[in-house]
């Protein structure tokens, strides 16, 4: 692999991490990979997990692709994209299955369902395929946390509110708030209820960032 | 009241532009119109200014809602009193409700119109009047037990997701006291269902006198006890358990009443509502498969809060459907739902609320081909009378 002439923090190579935190973010404004922030966000600790897994298949296939990029034929680069992350994802899963089973059947299909997630699909074809390894790599690492604070976020007040725990501690127990007659919010486990926790974050982060707004 | 005017006038220059109190603007608007007819005039153009603006169309329909209300105030007493075996006076029962329905009015209201007027400062509008019936009709529609946080955060809940974030009155897709109602039910289902929230006390472990249920004539029935269900006269008049506003169907006609006279009140929707209704009961009554399906289908019409939710929601004018034809349609289909949902799904004791919001869902809709077959057909006639 020929040297990069720019340095590995670049200005330009930092945004590829920084931007998807906020103004590209795959979730709020691109509206990537909704279903499964719906559906593995009822607990903090699966979240982290599927961020963590997201992350490793992102970063490693958008490397791979990346440095095959000149050898794909354009007609059949969709299927050797799907080879790829299809094999990361294969590995992740069995991974959490011998490492963490419990959260991997707490996640049960959404760990394989990464292969159909948007967001990994959309960098390999927007980003790798016309840009070096190092860059890609950057870029799959920035998206993936793009995606993983949002879910990390709604995960936190749905467990928080739903269940009163945060990553199974009995938080609110603590508090006492318990003896005074306060109680888990039931709506906040069901799914509805992530989808308007995201809508809040939208509505949040374009009221604090302006250009978002679209006419 | 002229005391008043003169004392509103001295004060208004503060509110203008340019005025000490000018971020205040909205919210002396709004007491101002509340008190009196707003004195705006067309300055251009011919245009019908009708005196009967948004506020006192809300009035009519709170007005509209006081029997309900006071009725609902006595039934409290009634009904709790009637656990304990006492007998207790008209006025004694009427009073204990009073006290007990307070503090719920004072929170919905509270807490509503104070995000009402937070968000009428922020985005400088005028303040909405909306919020003068919600406010009323979430206290008819919770159970009276219910503790007052839960009630402010769905209410909260109600304003904010159900309506200012669709851009406040008249924009908002679903009914907002019935938003507020669906939070609490699915958030909190624990005080929003089941024998013990619908009496003054029993939650918090009444003693009551051995053989007393607290159980909504609907839960009766949803469990299959039909012959334990109390008289149609006791359900007509409304000494049953239930939400604070929906027992009585008396008092939800008189409501309807006054909706109707005054116009207010669509009566296309409320009696294709109705007949919805009506003809859901029958068609399970063909089958009935199980006691509940065998209710007479007029008896199921004075069950839970259907009379309620077709009087008082379904025909919100916001949320409801605009053209004429489809009230017809949009009323029929929130009757039939409402049973549907009420008898078949035993996850859901009352299908009124789901219903009214399902359909609310759907207005928009059927107005839409109501245009367009309006359209159509007005086509076809240019067409003929050319050739």
């Amino acid at each position: 692999m020929a040297r990069d002439s720019e340095p590995l923090f670049s200005s330009k190579n930092l945004k590829l991490l920084t931007d998807p935190l906020n103004n590209e973010n795959p979730i709020t404004v691109q509206v990537l990979g909704i279903c499964s922030a719906l559906a593995i966000t009822v607990k903090l600790k699966p979240a982290i997990v599927m961020t963590l897994s997201v992350m490793v298949v992102l970063a490693v296939s958008n490397v791979v692709i990346s440095a095959l990029r000149k050898s794909i034929p354009p007609r059949i680069r969709i299927i050797v994209q799907l080879v790829v992350i299809a094999t990361m994802v294969i590995l992740v899963d069995q991974f959490l299955k011998a490492f963490a089973y419990d959260v991997s059947k707490q996640l049960s299909v959404f760990v394989g369902l990464i292969i159909t997630n948007c967001i990994i699909m959309g960098r390999l074809e927007a980003f790798a395929m016309a840009n070096k390894p190092w860059p890609s790599f950057l870029d799959g690492i920035g998206n993936a946390s793009g995606y993983g604070i949002i879910l990390i976020i709604v995960a936190f007040f749905r467990e928080l509110l739903g269940s009163g725990t945060l990553l199974g501690y009995p938080v609110l127990e603590k508090t006492g708030l318990y003896n005074i007659g306060y109680e888990n919010n039931g709506l906040m486990i069901l799914p509805p209820m992530a989808l308007i926790t995201i809508g809040i974050i939208i509505w949040v982060q374009r009221a604090k960032n302006r250009s978002l707004i679209e006419e | 009241m002229k005391a008043l005017r003169k004392f509103v006038d001295k004060i208004k220059p503060h509110f203008e532009k340019g005025g000490k109190f000018e971020a205040f603007h909205s919210t002396f608007e709004a007491f101002e119109t509340f008190l009196f007819v707003p004195d705006k005039v067309t300055t251009s153009g011919s245009h019908i200014r009708d005196p009967l603006d948004m506020k006192r169309t809300m009035i009519v329909v709170v007005v509209s809602l006081i029997p309900a209300l006071l009725f609902g105030m006595w039934n409290i007493g009634y009904q709790h009193f009637l656990a304990l075996g006492e007998q207790v006076s008209l006025w004694q029962a009427f009073w204990f409700g009073f006290v007990k329905m307070l503090p719920i009015i004072v929170v919905s209201y509270g807490v509503g119109l104070g995000i009402e007027f937070l968000f009428a400062q922020l985005r400088g509008h005028e303040v909405n009047e909306g919020f003068l019936v919600t406010g009323f009709l979430i206290p008819l529609i919770v159970p009276v037990d219910i503790p007052l946080w839960m009630l402010a955060l769905a209410v909260a809940f109600a304003v904010i997701i159900g309506k200012e974030v669709f851009g406040g009155t008249g924009m908002n897709i679903f009914n907002p006291a019935l938003t507020a109602r669906a939070f609490l039910f699915f958030a909190y289902p624990a005080w929003m269902s089941g024998d013990q929230v619908w009496v003054a006390g029993l939650k918090h472990g009444l003693q009551t006198v051995d053989g007393f249920s607290g159980a909504t004539p609907l839960a009766e029935a949803a469990a299959g006890k039909i012959d334990q269900l109390p008289s149609v006269w006791h359900m007509v008049l409304g000494t049953i358990p239930g939400s604070i506003g929906e027992t009585s169907v008396l008092a939800i006609l008189l409501g309807a009443f006054i909706l109707i006279y005054t116009g207010i009140g669509s009566w296309k929707i409320m009696l294709s509502a109705f007949s919805g209704g009506l003809l859901m009961g029958l068609i399970l009554n063909l089958f009935a498969v199980n006691p509940y399906m065998e209710i007479p289908a007029w008896e199921q019409l004075f069950l839970g809060g259907f009379a309620f939710g077709m009087v008082f929601m379904a025909t919100d004018p916001v949320t409801s459907s605009q053209t004429e034809t489809g009230k017809w349609i949009y009323g029929f289909l929130v009757g039939i739902m409402a049973i549907l949902i009420r008898v078949l799904n035993p996850a859901y004791p009352e299908g009124v609320m789901l219903a009214i919001l399902l359909m609310n869902v759907f207005a928009p809709l059927i107005d839409h081909y109501v245009v367009e077959a309006n359209i159509k057909r007005r086509l076809k006639r240019t067409k003929v009378s050319i050739q």
